[in-house]
């Protein structure tokens, strides 16, 4: 499969009054045509800065990339002038934000707003580009699309404006999709639809899509592969079923055991992960994840863990899978989801700082 | 559970009322709630969940129809002797732990001051070790109590706010997604909280989300809701196992679980509302299915429904 995104020892930090805040961490990960990368973790675990950065949307100063490189298409946007990212923000990479309520422009006409994108990176004519947009409301489901392309986004509801965001993102055609939480503001039923579009309209485009959430049932549902971030760092990445079925961080533990499931009957407590999340002005020592992990070993509070590969496609940064640590068992609310999968190597192999 | 904390009769809520953009919020509901069981309300934002919570407790006042407490009316004409005695009863926790405490009051003000509005505290120690042992209750500390609210995080602040709502002892709260602005984490940590507190002090709950995993692990019955109207209303496995109202089904056949291999095969059921095609002269209420099963349906419906799953 033919790499679109490569992203490279990504290091983001802002300055505040309180000193740097180290939000991104030496993040690597790439990104394949027509695949669906889910990052999940809590607030403040950096996914959606890195998200961000991959745009260069993140406000420089306060913000800076400290280090790393993003590749798109073999090229490194790192170094880029604000002017050249004009010409590929929208075209190349184009983003659908958590908020639909905010993140389109009140005094605009919805079509108006796709229009822009058309005549600015298609030198569309203001006809074609206006009939452009009805096609693309009419792709994205909305009822009426000629009648609509004229009203303004206050007379959307949640879901239709949700659905013209993605008629703007997706209007000149991008390679990748970045979708920050896009479904978080609205209702189950709205988000079964708008999930399902999503996953259409990528069939039919061949867009790359990352996908950023905290729900662990929309990232069973759309993804292809899944990263887990905490506390700025990728503590776990594989594919879905290798995530969902033999996950092997304790914080993916952690996560995958504090969600009730439906079908399970009985009222025992649910697993919650204790405290809260590290302050990234002054990360800790060690692992990150350390002092909230009841597995956590020694070793943990001194030195970062190294990264192992435990399958082909899926690492894990847990000083757990070290030959030399005591085997532990997950939750039981998690042993219960466990299964081998055929890929995985015999013995986890530790892969280089950064993969 | 045999005895009813709470009865809602009829209970309607309408808005701008004798206006032309009249809105029908909360339509003529009709359900009880048992001492010590917690009940979860869920429907789609825009049903009218929120409105029956807010309208339970007075926060609004209701159009028509009534809320009994321990079989006395809420509603209607009270002096400030009774309404405060309601209020010592009933207590809400809110959806948005940043916009529900007052930023310019610390939180050892924000837990006392139903304390000191109902004179539960005979001194300022008193009043100090009541907060105190609040905090505690909630899993923080001593020293938060000089703080303000900006200094925690969402899920410390809804702890405070759930200190808040149990300073004046009550025997019912009503909590308004309470999670819903939570991380996942950090969701666990405080349901777990408001399960032990419910052991512990036999409380009462509504509990009102949208997230219908987390309602299903807290409730001991739910009810569902669609447009004002309460369509369902069942035990937690009851409604999950057997959903009845097309409705119901269609909102648990939208939920994603995290579980790839049930998310590739999922079928997604719609809702039309036009499936029940009532005629006119149909009378529309709620009516018991299978014991503590009930299903807002038409009387030809019913018998379908009866012949259907009651055995």
């Amino acid at each position: 499969m033919e790499k679109l995104l490569e992203v490279k020892n990504l290091e983001v930090s802002f300055q505040t009054y309180g000193g740097t805040v180290k939000a991104v961490r030496g993040v690597s990960f790439d990104l394949h045509k027509g695949e669906t990368l889910a990052i999940v973790g809590e607030s403040g675990s950096g996914k959606s800065v890195t998200s961000q950065s991959i745009m260069k949307l993140i406000p420089m100063p306060p913000g800076r990339i400290s280090g790393g490189q993003i590749l798109l298409s073999g090229e490194d946007i790192v170094p880029k002038t604000e002017k050249q990212m004009e010409k590929i923000r929208g075209k190349e990479i184009s983003m659908i934000f958590q908020d639909p309520m905010t993140s389109l422009n009140p005094t605009m006409r919805v079509g108006t707003q796709i229009m822009e994108v058309l005549i600015k990176h298609q030198n569309m004519s203001k006809t074609d580009a206006k009939n452009r947009a009805i096609e693309l409301l009419r792709l994205v489901g909305i009822p009426m699309p000629e009648k609509r392309v004229n009203q303004y986004p206050h007379e959307f509801s949640g879901g239709m404006r949700q659905r013209a965001m993605i008629a703007i993102a997706l209007a000149a055609n991008p390679k990748l999709l970045i979708a920050d939480e896009p479904t978080t503001a609205l209702d189950v039923t709205i988000q079964a639809q708008i999930l399902e579009l999503m996953k259409d309209l990528q069939n039919k485009m061949d867009t790359s899509i990352i996908f950023i959430t905290h729900d662990l049932g929309v990232v069973a549902n759309v993804a292809d592969r899944v990263a887990v971030m905490y506390a700025g760092q990728i503590v776990e990445m594989g594919t879905v079923d290798e995530i969902f079925y033999d996950p092997r961080h304790p914080y993916t533990w952690g996560l995958l055991a504090s969600m009730p499931s439906l079908e399970n009957d009985e009222k025992a407590e649910l697993a919650a992960i204790p405290g809260t999340p590290p302050d990234l002005t002054d990360p800790p020592k060690g692992d990150a994840f350390a002092a909230r992990n009841q597995y956590a070993l020694a070793i943990d509070f001194e030195e970062e863990p190294p990264m192992f590969q435990i399958s082909e496609t899926h690492f894990a940064k847990t000083w757990l899978l070290h030959p030399d640590a005591p085997k532990v068992e997950p939750p039981e609310a998690v042993k219960k989801r466990m299964r081998q999968l055929s890929s995985t190597f015999e013995k986890p192999v530790v892969v280089k700082e950064g993969k | 559970m045999a005895e009813k904390l709470l009865e809602i009769k009829n209970l309607k809520q309408h808005f701008n009322v004798g206006r032309p953009n009249m809105v029908k919020a909360v339509d003529g509901i009709t359900f009880d709630i048992y001492k010590g069981e917690t009940l979860g309300l869920v429907g789609e934002s825009g049903c009218g969940k929120s409105t029956t919570g807010r309208t339970i407790i007075r926060l609004y006042d209701a159009t028509d129809g009534q809320v009994l407490f321990e079989g006395e009316d809420v509603h209607g004409k009270k002096s400030a002797k009774e309404l405060k005695k309601f209020n010592r009863k009933m207590q809400m926790i809110f959806q948005d732990p940043y916009a529900s405490l007052n930023p310019r009051m610390t939180v050892a003000d924000i837990i006392a001051e139903g304390i000191d509005i109902h004179g539960l505290a005979k001194s300022k120690k008193e009043r100090m070790e009541r907060v105190y042992e609040l905090l505690d209750t909630v899993g923080l500390n001593k020293e938060h109590a000089n703080r303000y609210p900006h200094e925690f995080s969402g899920g410390q602040r809804q702890r405070i706010g759930i200190a808040r709502a149990l300073a004046v002892d009550p025997d019912f709260i009503i909590a308004d997604e309470p999670i819903s602005a939570l991380d996942v984490s950090i969701q666990a940590q405080v349901v777990n909280l408001m399960k032990k507190l419910q052991r512990e002090k036999g409380l009462t709950y509504l509990f009102i989300a949208h997230d219908l995993s987390m309602v299903k692990y807290i409730s001991d019955r739910i009810g569902v809701m669609y447009f004002g109207n309460l369509v369902e209303l069942a035990p937690a496995e009851d409604l999950y196992n057997n959903p009845m109202h097309p409705y119901t089904q269609s909102l648990l056949s939208a939920i994603p679980l995290p579980d790839p291999e049930t998310e590739r095969s999922r079928r997604r059921k719609s809702y039309d509302p036009a499936v029940h095609n009532y005629s006119d002269n149909e009378k529309l209420e709620m009516r018991e299915i299978t014991p503590g099963h009930f299903v807002y349906c038409s009387e030809k419906e019913y018998n379908e429904l009866k012949a259907k799953y009651a055995k």
